[in-house]
């Protein structure tokens, strides 16, 4: 337990040196607040609730930013590590390669956490002097906050999966920017266009298992479907009564993303040699 | 290719606690048909220090990977400080210190950063961190980031970390490339402080000459395979090599080859021909220079050379020798 929480603390050390958590924390922060701000200011008059106005931008934006963010931090964490010669000296000290892949995986989630908490915890705290806002959006904010760290997490071990298959640095690069091109944006595209050849056969069954099949598309869900005041503004009420899972079942979805990723990262990483 | 150095028995009832660091037997490592390293026997007492040298690809990298646990042996056995290292408790580990070909590490940190993080890792004390990189000469350095550090520097910086808790064993895979002459001499001194204290050390090199007489082992290896192992003194035997007798001969070579012709194997005049490089058994050496000093004024000069480790290595291993002196 000792060696994971060293190699955590050093790689959020790391993250602070190399200006990984005030890049993310600034760019999360930035468009939390530009979204609160400019976000109320043409709804305020029609009576609607910002907050959860917030929570939908916001949740649109993180989609598209916390796997691009998760996959650049972590990408190399092992093949970098590996090729840099630091994995081999790492390899001889009394550390497991489990502990290891674990140790950086803390790591690399506290940063994103970090830049999670302060960036959108930051705009909640502004918000919250405004004094706009219900119970529930304030849940729906603090679930949105929660589940981008979860949103991340899981592109992280992704990220290590990749990271720990390949043998050269550029490779696990470009598989990375693959992955969140497929995830992020091509999925939805294509699920659209099967949905609309397929003439409405594939709907009711098949169409809400498709959507767990994509980290990005159950933190989706999870965001804009869960709760009622934010369903309203998301766009997704049509969808939400196709594809009905609870919000407890999209957090394990969510976990679900994070766990078997990092399994076989860590299957992967304990059958190479260095 | 002459016949295998003398290889000491293996001691395979070897417990950890007794004379034994490392007792290899029949190991290898074959990667499908390539086989890095094969067939080694050898015993190595605590305490020893050893020279591995061999050209690259010779498998002084391979060898140390095993004995580190970081692959396994596909043949034969192999027992370090008493346990077979790809299948010891982590605990062993902490036992070992090593000090990887190109070490690297973290840019951004300080070496005292990285010497703290190592030293958690190993459960080493902390203030072992403050002396190590004293000892190393880098403690002017220590708040300075590694990015900032020159490759001299770096090595001292992967010494210290090597040293760490004080192992039993050291391994140090090519740790004076990049060294200057006088960092080089400290490196050897250190090394050889912990030898007095009871560590075992093993060296690997390809510039043969810098580690002559430094180690009490020398462990040769061409093509993954052990060509000669045991002292420099022994090895200079079996290699049975001629020693070398440069005469300076002021009025030409004749008189000199007439008087010591019976004795030389072979005799290289100099351009200018007034010298001559003369090839002789180590047991008609002394003849031979007896003769030469009487006679007189032929003889303006002479120098013995004994053959080096270059020589020695280049005996055992002929195919290698050209590809490392290259670049060596």
């Amino acid at each position: 337990m000792n060696a994971i929480l060293t190699i955590a603390g050093k790689e959020i050390s790391d993250g602070m040196r190399n200006r990984w958590v005030l890049g993310a924390t600034l760019l999360l922060a930035g468009l939390a607040f530009a979204l609160t701000f400019l976000g109320s200011a043409p709804t305020g008059e029609l009576g609607v609730k910002p907050l959860a106005v917030v929570v939908v931008s916001l949740a649109s934006l993180t989609i598209f930013l916390m796997p691009l963010i998760a996959l650049l931090i972590s990408y190399d964490a092992i093949v970098g590590e590996v090729e840099r010669g630091c994995m081999l000296l790492l390899l001889t000290y009394p550390v497991t390669r489990r502990q290891i892949l674990l140790g950086k995986f803390i790591g690399h989630v506290a940063i994103l956490a970090i830049a999670t908490l302060i960036g959108y915890g930051g705009a909640g705290v502004a918000m919250a002097f405004g004094d706009k806002g219900d119970a529930q959006s304030w849940q729906a904010f603090a679930t949105l906050i929660a589940s981008s760290i979860l949103l991340g997490a899981a592109f992280v071990a992704l990220a290590y999966w990749i990271s720990a298959s390949v043998r050269e640095r550029g490779t696990a690069a470009g598989i990375s920017i693959g992955l969140w091109l497929a995830f992020v944006v091509i999925y939805d595209v294509l699920l659209m266009g099967l949905l609309v050849a397929s003439k409405g056969w594939i709907s009711d069954q098949v169409f809400p298992w498709l959507l767990l099949a994509n980290p990005a598309d159950v933190y989706r869900l999870l965001n804009l479907t869960a709760f009622d005041n934010v369903r309203q503004f998301s766009g997704m009420a049509g969808l939400s009564e196709q594809a009905h899972f609870a919000p407890l079942a999209l957090i394990a979805a969510l976990l679900f993303w994070i766990g078997v990723p990092l399994a076989l990262a860590n299957w992967k990483f304990a059958r190479s040699e260095s | 290719m002459n016949a295998i150095g003398k290889i000491v028995p293996p001691d395979l009832e070897a417990d950890g606690t007794g004379a034994v660091a490392i007792a290899a037997r029949g190991l290898g490592r074959h990667y499908g048909a390539h086989r890095a390293v094969d067939g080694l026997d050898f015993t190595l007492d605590a305490g020893t220090t050893l020279a591995l040298i061999g050209h690259n690809g010779a498998g002084k990298t391979t060898l140390m990977k095993l004995i580190l646990g970081l692959i396994r042996p596909t043949v034969g056995s192999l027992k370090v400080l008493g346990v077979e290292p790809a299948h010891a408790a982590l605990e062993h580990r902490r036992q070992i210190g090593f000090l990887p070909e190109n070490v690297a590490f973290h840019d951004e940190l300080t070496g005292k950063q990285t010497l703290r993080f190592y030293a958690k890792l190993k459960r080493a004390p902390r203030k072992q961190c403050s002396e190590l990189l004293e000892r190393v000469g880098l403690a002017f350095a220590a708040h300075r980031r590694v990015k900032t550090y020159s490759k001299g520097m770096r090595q001292r910086l992967g010494l210290a970390q090597a040293l760490l808790g004080e192992p039993r064993l050291l391994l140090l895979d090519e740790p004076t490339t990049g060294l200057d002459p006088a960092s080089r001499a400290e490196f050897f001194q250190i090394m050889h402080e912990l030898s007095d204290r009871g560590a075992t050390v093993i060296i690997s090199s390809h510039i043969l000459t810098e580690l002559e007489a430094k180690t009490d082992l020398v462990a040769i290896m061409n093509t993954g395979h052990l060509a000669a192992f045991g002292p420099l003194d022994m090895l200079r035997r079996q290699a049975d090599l001629p020693v070398r007798i440069t005469v300076a001969t002021p009025d030409g070579p004749a008189a000199v080859l007439a008087a010591v012709g019976g004795l030389v194997q072979r005799a290289v005049a100099g351009e200018d021909a007034r010298s001559l490089q003369l090839y002789v058994h180590v047991e008609d050496k002394l003849e031979t220079l007896a003769k030469l000093t009487a006679l007189g004024d032929a003889v303006a000069d002479l120098d013995i050379a004994r053959p080096g480790l270059d020589e020695i290595y280049r005996h055992f291993s002929p195919d290698a020798a050209k590809a490392a002196g290259d670049e060596a």
